[in-house]
């Protein structure tokens, strides 16, 4: 009931217009994949066409060793969740469930077993008479979920699927399809522009931006050792600080980097030799820079927001040279807007990124 | 300002002024009005005398009622039909957006915009005697002619092909409003479940539509009971009132018999079977709504 995908060299385009670019990609069975990228990198896209109701222009689809992206949606061995639902308005949540298994004439014992089967593991066996538009937005949501596990699909494919649940909701049915899937085993293939939703339901994330995969690795990976600048602004809450780098010097410990505002700090970053700071970025997520008891002296920051949020305080000021830097402090810290304060960045949480945006870590991380 | 709009305000009643007058004075006067004719002998040439129901009593003994009554039921039994299965067989076939479909929608709408006297006309040039289309084409074939306008039973037969043609329109263009309303993740999700064709039209297309089918019946059946140009002007109701509708035979009663009290009662008579039909109709479509998610 698991099954691994390969996406070989997967091109799309509408006319002159590519919204995929080359896209290759290898899914293990038993994988929760989410893909994560801005409204309109392409990544529905490379679902409906893993799922069939897109044609690929060029490369390979192939679920579980078998290639299919020749195959007509209901061929193909995949059951999707859409966005809305899609449930059948006039059917009941049965009728639902057992239309995809009439279709290709599953006999009726084995129907009704796997309807009870999935409304057991779903709890909707007491709504299984009722129509859609009875259901609320949590209990369509699992009878669409219903709808695809009764067909024991080799690999599950979710659009979004969180998207029009309130936040309180979304957070438990977030936990439930990661148990979900810990209890089905399935191939998982997930949708959203949600970082949240990806670092906690991924296995490994695969981040998309501009019609291509910018990068795929696993949550702590991305997190930490992002590929790009896009990835490292996009992965991350409040979004990692970019500062300009001014000057680079490389030593035998790593590189100091003088950066706008900031001065000179030794990194632990080994840079190729034809490396340029033309146009180079110094990034640092907020967590990694500290607010210095009074007295202390560090890089001067002028707090312009403080926003509390009870466990950690979260500074949105600027650098004497008017770059603009986001600290997390933590909750009890008491700066308001106005407030003049030292800083410290932690040099060993440096990242460095050239020009065209390709990212530098230290070593030994 | 606020709480007048919300309470509403006397001098806004001045607004639906105008509708409202036009209502009473054209729809809901005559409408009593004709009910009182009805119950009168009535000649328009001096006052009515009260006859009570003996109007209706005439009516209903006139085999010539009788027989525009069996008429009209079997025209209405068979154009209503045809014209909401041709309708929604259109527009499921146009039910895409191409230059092709687009052209066809309006070709197929453009007839429903003709007079009546027009779309006689041209379907008196398709079956008149001799020299007409279809005669020229049973020539060709080799095949007795029949005279469609002339011939008991052909008679209603022509005027149903030419009503057919010329309301085939407004059906098609609400099935296609309809249709366009169907999600298209639900098509989508069909696909996934391997639904053939056939069970995508019965199981997704048809149930979303019901409300619809509905509404086109009752507004065909509302319509077709009104049949009167097409066949007054094609067949004059012949031949020997086999072609008769009950409006023509309302018409003649009252403005060229001028038995206004008789055609009034046969017209109160036609509006009960349209109100029954269009309450049959709406009660079966209340009982299964339509369900939209």
């Amino acid at each position: 009931m698991s099954a691994s995908i390969e996406i070989a060299n997967v091109t799309k385009r509408y006319g002159t217009l590519t919204v995929l670019d080359d896209i290759s990609l290898s899914i293990s069975p038993s994988e929760f994949v989410v893909f994560l990228g801005p409204s309109g990198c392409g990544k529905s896209t490379l679902l409906r066409m893993i799922a069939g109701l897109e044609d690929v222009t060029e490369g390979m689809i192939s679920v579980g060793g078998q290639r299919v992206d020749t195959l007509p949606p209901g061929k193909r061995g995949v059951a999707m969740v859409f966005q809305s639902y899609a449930l059948y308005p006039h059917m009941t949540v049965h009728e639902n469930m057992s239309f995809g298994l009439e279709n290709i004439g599953v006999a009726k014992k084995e129907i009704e077993k796997r309807i009870r089967l999935a409304a057991e593991t779903l709890e909707i066996a007491h709504l299984l008479d009722r129509k859609p538009q009875k259901l609320s937005g949590g209990q369509r949501q699992r009878a669409a979920i219903g709808r695809a596990i009764v067909k024991e699909p080799k690999a599950f494919l979710f659009d979004e699927p969180l998207s029009n649940l309130d936040a309180a909701l979304r957070g438990r049915t977030r936990l439930e399809l990661a148990q979900l899937h810990a209890r089905l085993g399935s191939t998982m293939i997930f949708v959203t522009h949600d970082q949240v939703e990806a670092m906690t339901l991924a296995d490994r994330i695969v981040v998309m931006h501009n019609r291509k995969i910018e990068q795929i690795g696993t949550p702590m990976e991305i997190y930490h050792h992002p590929a790009t600048r896009f990835v490292a602004g996009f992965v991350g809450s409040p979004a990692m600080n970019f500062i300009p780098v001014q000057r680079i010097t490389q030593n035998e410990n790593g590189t100091a980097v003088d950066a706008a505002g900031i001065g000179n700090l030794d990194t632990a970053i080994r840079l190729p030799t034809a490396f340029s700071s033309q146009s180079a970025t110094l990034g640092i997520r907020a967590e990694d820079i500290s607010v210095l008891s009074p007295g202390q002296s560090g890089v001067p920051l002028i707090a312009e927001v403080v926003e509390r949020l009870g466990d950690r305080t979260l500074i949105y000021g600027r650098l004497s040279d008017g770059t603009k830097l986001t600290v997390e402090a933590d909750g009890r810290n008491e700066a308001s807007a106005g407030d003049r304060l030292e800083i410290a960045l932690d040099a060993s949480a440096i990242h460095l990124f050239d020009a065209d945006g390709m990212a530098h870590h230290p070593e030994g991380e | 300002m606020a709480e007048s709009y919300r309470r509403g305000h006397p001098g806004h009643a001045l607004f639906i002024l105008p509708y409202l007058t036009a209502f009473v004075v054209l729809l809901a006067f005559p409408l009593f009005w004709s009910i009182w004719l009805s119950l009168h002998k009535v000649d328009l040439f001096g006052p009515g005398r009260f006859v009570g129901l003996t109007n209706y009593t005439r009516v209903l003994a006139d085999p010539v009622f009788l027989q525009a009554f069996r008429n009209t039921i079997l025209f209405v039994a068979l154009s209503v039909p045809t014209l909401v299965a041709l309708g929604l067989f259109l527009a499921l076939a146009l039910n895409r957006t191409t230059r092709t479909t687009s052209f066809f929608r309006g070709l197929f709408f453009s007839s429903s915009v003709l007079s009546v006297t027009i779309v006689t006309l041209i379907w008196r040039f398709v079956f008149i005697p001799r020299d007409g289309l279809i005669p020229v084409i049973f020539e060709q074939l080799g095949l007795q002619p029949i005279n469609f306008l002339s011939t008991s039973g052909w008679s209603l037969f022509a005027v149903g092909v030419a009503t057919v043609w010329w309301c085939l329109g407004l059906p098609m263009m609400l099935f296609l409003a309809a249709l366009q309303q169907i999600p298209a993740d639900l098509y989508e999700a069909a696909a996934l479940d391997n639904a053939s064709p056939w069970r995508v039209l019965r199981r997704i297309t048809l149930p979303s539509i019901a409300r619809t089918i509905m509404l086109v019946t009752i507004i065909q059946i509302v319509m077709q009971f009104q049949l009167f140009g097409q066949a007054q002007l094609m067949t004059n109701g012949g031949p020997n009132g086999t072609s008769r509708p009950l409006v023509m035979y309302i018409y003649e009663t009252g403005f060229i018999r001028w038995d206004v009290g008789k055609g009034a009662a046969a017209s109160e008579l036609l509006f009960l079977i349209i109100l029954c039909a269009a309450m049959v109709q709406y009660i079966i479509s209340t009982r299964k709504p339509e369900v939209r998610e």
